[in-house]
């Protein structure tokens, strides 16, 4: 490489996305629920008006020119994904309709038909519903019993409680990389090496780090992952689930109809080669050419420039954040993306969560979709902002003025 | 500002801070629990009915929640007290009017007493499930002696 690419600063990256520049109650939006959604870059918009105003079409099926071009950029947009977590081949990328579509396909068709009673699913205590409940179903349906991994009270796992679970019983581990809730970025690589050890498949939920962490599931070797498109800057309705290639040869498929198969007849059906026999139907289309586009964009800022910047966040957010008299943090592990989750004296997270938009800054309040973590943490709720790349200090410094009215208004 | 000082009025905070009817009834006649699971909010309600007058005796709740939830339910206990199972009825539907109103009409706020301090929560849909928990969970608690778990989502 000759000419280094110029870093954009943070002005031109927030004219990337139009939305940041929006008024919301007469405020200027400080979107702060990034862990929730991110934002679109006007790359990603317009990649999907490209697609309705000159290619729609549907895939793997015409012969004429637009379905052509459809199916070159649907398939390239899968190479994408595919070297952005540095997978081994495409036929290990199979697009979803999000994270939990993702853990539902292999709670269904790779853990279900090899689950028997007294058999184990291993998650742990701060997992979304979207890692629980998949597993709960199958655990329900087979006799097996889902075991969680306790967690310490800065909200890490702990490591022994967890190498005593690994026992024969288990039949996969399925971890969140960072949780959504209070950001915790759990020691997935030694994880996976334990489990390993011991013939433990394991599934990395990356719905929470994917947007934070540079993966490369072969460094990794695990042998599922999940995320969603719409936490990385793409739409909603689009997901990748990534799964070893060993496994998905062995794994019926997850959903019967057109596409996944080779040939149908009343007696019998085969079903098509890899990916393709996991994507039953049309399916998003646009969503997994945005996706795409959405990656590239990524890369274009860099995940050097987008790590840097979100810790410098992070540590920004949390030392501004400490000088307000009556917040306590909730999730205060050493490894942690930006996510800070907090309660305050006495104010329920709900009324702030009002309050802070009539200021227009918008955070997550509630549990987050994470009973069980709140229940470990005695609290019925938090308020939680997450930051991103586009994301500024001073943006922060809005967030805490704003709570320090909140504070004045109830005290 | 002005949307939020009429969510957060002086009633509702102070109803926030010193919840008027606040703990168990023991010997009640009615009971409920209600839950929101998308804030995480809970609360029982207690109700005593004199089966002789058919007379709201006694109301008593508990739980956890916001400001909006609390003081709603606060407010709903001071209200209770005194009335007839219909008229309980008859002030749920009131309630609901105001919380759900379209913002662009103008309730005749003398006619709805104690309740137009809610009308302010009109002005902010996703606040309409808090201040309903305890209302919803007192009809419940009338219908059913027995313990249920009711949830406004």
């Amino acid at each position: 490489m000759t000419i280094a690419n110029r870093t954009k600063t943070i002005e031109e990256i927030r004219a990337d996305f139009p939305i940041l520049s929006r008024l919301v109650h007469g405020k200027p939006l400080v979107y702060l629920d990034n862990a929730a959604t991110t934002q679109k870059p006007k790359q990603v918009i317009d990649a999907i008006s490209d697609y309705y105003l000159n290619y729609n079409s549907n895939i793997h099926r015409g012969v004429h020119k637009l379905s052509q071009e459809a199916t070159d950029e649907y398939e390239k947009s899968r190479t994408t994904v595919k070297n952005f977590i540095n997978a081994h081949k495409y036929q290990e990328i199979i697009f979803t309709r999000g994270t939990t579509e993702s853990i539902n396909l292999v709670a269904n068709s790779f853990v279900k038909p090899n689950l028997s009673e007294g058999d184990e699913v291993l998650i742990s205590n701060m997992e979304h519903h979207s890692n629980i409940v998949p597993w709960q179903l199958v655990c329900e349906e087979k006799g097996a019993k889902l075991r969680v991994i306790p967690i310490n009270d800065t909200g890490e796992i702990i490591f022994e409680e967890f190498e005593k679970l690994l026992t024969e019983k288990v039949k996969i581990l399925s971890i969140a990389h960072v949780s959504n809730s209070i950001g915790t970025i759990n020691p997935v690589k030694a994880m996976i090496e334990k489990a390993h050890a011991k013939g433990i498949p394991v599934l990395v939920d990356a719905a929470q780090s994917i947007q934070h962490i540079g993966i490369d599931v072969q460094d990794l070797q695990c042998d599922f992952l999940a995320f969603s498109g719409h936490k990385i800057y793409a739409p909603t309705g689009i997901g990748v689930l990534f799964a070893k290639e060993q496994h998905l040869k062995k794994m019926p498929p997850y959903q019967g109809g057109g596409d996944m198969i080779s040939t149908v007849s009343f007696e019998k059906t085969t079903y098509n080669e890899l990916p393709y026999k996991f994507e039953a139907g049309t399916t998003n289309i646009e969503g997994a050419i945005a996706l795409g586009k959405a990656i590239e964009y990524f890369n274009s800022i860099g995940i050097g420039f987008i790590s840097r910047h979100e810790s410098e966040l992070l540590e920004y957010g949390h030392s501004v954040l400490s000088e307000i008299k009556g917040l306590r943090f909730i999730g205060t592990a050493e490894q942690k993306a930006s996510v800070i989750s907090f309660l305050l004296d006495g104010i329920h997270p709900h009324d702030i969560g009002t309050m802070l938009d009539v200021d227009g800054v918008a955070v997550r309040t509630g549990q987050h979709c994470a009973e069980p973590l709140m229940k470990r943490f005695g609290i019925p709720a938090t308020t939680r902002a997450s930051f991103s790349f586009y994301n500024t200090k001073e943006e922060i410094n809005v967030l805490a003025e704003s709570i320090r009215k909140v504070i004045k208004m109830f005290s | 500002m002005n949307e939020l000082q009429e969510l957060y009025q002086q009633v509702i905070l102070d109803h926030n801070k010193n919840p008027r009817n606040f703990g168990e009834l023991p010997q009640c006649n009615h009971h409920a629990h209600g839950h929101n699971p998308l804030c995480g909010d809970q609360i029982e309600v207690f109700i005593s009915v004199d089966e002789k007058s058919g007379l709201i005796e006694d109301v008593k709740f508990k739980g956890a929640g916001c400001a909006i939830s609390k003081a709603s339910a606060s407010i709903m206990t001071t209200l209770l007290k005194g009335k007839t199972i219909k008229e309980a009825r008859k002030l749920f539907d009131d309630f609901r009017e105001v919380v759900t109103l379209d913002s662009n009409s103008n309730p005749d706020v003398m006619n709805l007493g104690k309740l137009a301090v809610f009308c302010g929560v009109r002005e902010f849909p996703a606040r309409v499930k808090c201040a309903s928990l305890a209302w919803h969970t007192m009809i419940n608690a009338l219908e059913n002696s027995d313990v249920e778990q009711i949830s406004t989502e």
